[in-house]
């Protein structure tokens, strides 16, 4: 044999592992390193690729706003919006409309969530269950939270309690929903072999039923976090006092655009964060699959 | 027993407690209008290992399922008694995804100690060290794997295997049937393996058993010397026997079958039982083949 050393063992040596191999392959050299990406899939993730759209959306607005394109009393530019904020913030007005708005969102989501999963869970586990709490669910959600809202002001006045059970009846039923096709969706095998282990029932909820059904559950959260702003919106802008709605009812009244903006763009960051928020769990609680997204 | 056809009353060696760990009497099993199990009588002892060969289709897995209990909606009727504390392995590892895999083997056990014993199956299961991996981060053998030292956790008197190795390549397969014998050797569970591989079987089994429309059709002890080598001649005598009860027509010389069998003077199926292991069964209890149709 020859004396000379194999061009493919030296390559395969771990300082030549390490630096990422950029240069295009030289013919007849392999490259041992090079990890193709999958050729089927969305490709490999873009840093801050969430930040790209609103950031363009961002571009697009000032550029209307700078050539005058948008004319001020219609959409303020970015830069008004900013101090407008500015003034709301030193004023006191932003964060007091901001606490009472989120309390409310906040109360609505805990109940409205609480409540979608544990009529899930009975639905999902007894076919009684299912037999009564489904039919009027599926009823409910062919309805608006906004066509409820004459009846909810009859029965509830028009205080805090009302825009609770707004936020609480747009928001359990997309958690009902997806927790409840999450938990019919469990393999049947599983359920055999919880059978097989002879598990209790309350080992089996924990143990199976709960963690099968928890990726419908993220989802119908994702949604229901949607649905909380979406209501508040709705309730805020009615009969309130208080909160970003209010805020953003009373500007109208005075044709201050710039604080309906600001009002949009707070209901908007919110929106995003939450769903951040519930992205963030859903990575962590489910890191057990490997999905396309992954 | 009442049951001995061939009234062999051998009083031998080490076998103490004779009592069955599973008596079925009369095991009738019903899917629409047909029946899938007919009148079936089945008795396995302590640490025995049984292998259960079947077509498909003739209800092996029905059995297997009615002796874990796993079949309440089927209709039938019966006597089955089984231990308590028995274990299920199926054809696929099923371990929860959504669980590490230390915790998927201790998923039917309760209790400080259990942990502890779940780490000791894996490690002799050779998966020492994986006990935080996720099931879906193993290959499929060592997800079998995982599934067997789950089923032994509880140290069960009965285990029920229904083809664990159907689903594995040949050369996992091979390890596997070393490990099973391994394990069972020292935690001496009775087994119930249903399989459709014969050499599967006569490798691993005491006693194999032919499963034919709903009844037992063949009952035979596997008298070989362990390690059982695949060439052995008995173990082909064994082979072509237990195929034939199968249905399946062999060419009468193939390759490598033929000589040896020829050299035994065994070359029809029915002559093969005259070398059968049933007058050398050791206990005296059923080893005769008994065709019940």
């Amino acid at each position: 044999m020859t004396t000379q050393v194999d061009p493919i063992t030296t390559r395969l040596t771990p300082a030549a592992a390490r630096t990422p191999d950029r240069e295009p392959p030289k013919p007849g050299v392999r490259r041992p390193d090079a990890r193709r990406r999958r050729r089927l899939g969305p490709g490999r993730p873009i840093p801050f690729g969430a930040a790209v759209g609103p950031l363009l959306l961002l571009a697009v607005w000032s550029l209307g706003s700078l050539t005058g394109l948008l004319d001020e009393r219609t959409l303020s530019a970015p830069w008004t919006v900013l101090t407008t904020t500015g003034d709301l913030i030193a004023s006191g007005r932003l964060q007091e409309s901001l606490l009472i708005s989120t309390q409310r969102a906040g109360l609505g989501l805990a109940f409205g969530v609480l409540i979608g999963t544990v009529l899930a869970l009975v639905a999902g586990l007894s076919r009684w269950g299912e037999a009564i709490i489904d039919g009027p669910v599926q009823i409910k959600r062919a309805i608006p939270a906004l066509a409820l809202l004459p009846l909810l002001i009859l029965w509830l006045g028009i205080d805090e309690r009302m825009k609770v059970v707004t936020i609480v009846l747009g928001v359990f039923v997309p958690v009902y929903i997806h927790t409840h096709n999450g938990l019919r969706s469990i393999d049947s095998r599983y359920v055999e072999l919880a059978e097989s282990l002879r598990l209790s029932p309350a080992q089996f909820v924990r143990r199976v039923v709960l963690p099968g059904a928890l990726p419908g559950f993220l989802l119908g959260l994702r949604f229901a976090v949607v649905s909380a702003w979406l209501a508040l919106v709705v309730v805020e802008q009615i009969n309130s006092t208080s909160g970003i709605g209010y805020m953003m009812e009373l500007a109208r009244q005075y044709g201050q655009t710039d604080i309906i903006i600001v009002g949009l763009v707070l209901y908007g960051i919110l929106g995003l964060l939450s769903d951040g928020a519930v992205r963030l769990v859903q990575r962590r609680a489910l890191s057990w699959r490997r999905t396309l997204a992954d | 027993m009442a049951t001995h056809p061939g009234g062999l009353t051998v009083d031998t060696v080490a076998e103490v407690d004779t009592r069955p760990v599973v008596r079925v009497r009369e095991l009738t099993r019903r899917f629409g209008g047909r029946t899938v199990l007919d009148g079936l009588d089945l008795e396995i002892r302590e640490n025995e290992f049984v292998a259960l060969l079947g077509r498909s289709g003739s209800g092996k897995s029905t059995l297997l399922r009615a002796l874990a209990g796993l079949d309440p909606d089927v209709a039938g009727e019966g006597e089955i008694d089984v231990p308590a504390n028995s274990s299920v392995i199926f054809q696929d590892a099923r371990l929860l995804p959504w669980q590490r895999v230390l915790a998927n083997v201790v998923l039917g056990s309760t209790g400080a100690a259990a942990f502890r014993r779940g780490a000791e199956r894996l490690a002799e299961v050779g998966l020492a060290g994986r006990e935080r991996a996720w099931p879906n981060q193993l290959s499929g053998g060592e997800q079998q794997r995982v599934a067997l030292a789950r089923a032994l956790v509880s140290e069960p008197r009965l285990l029920l295997a229904d083809e664990p190795f159907g689903a594995l390549d040949a050369l996992t397969r091979i390890r596997m049937h070393g490990l099973l014998r391994e394990l069972c050797q020292r935690h001496r569970p009775a087994v119930l393996l249903v399989t459709h591989d014969v050499d599967e079987a006569i490798a691993l089994a005491d006693r194999v058993l032919v499963l034919d429309e709903g009844r037992i059709t063949v009952d035979t002890a596997i008298t070989l010397p362990t390690p059982r080598e695949h060439r052995h001649p008995r173990f082909l005598a064994y082979r072509e026997r237990l195929l034939a009860a199968l249905g399946v027509d062999q060419p009468p010389t193939a390759a490598g079958v033929g000589p040896a069998s020829a050299s035994l003077g065994v070359g029809p199926a029915s002559a093969s039982l005259g070398v059968g292991p049933a007058s050398a069964s050791p206990d005296g209890r059923i080893a005769t083949e008994e065709v019940s149709r």
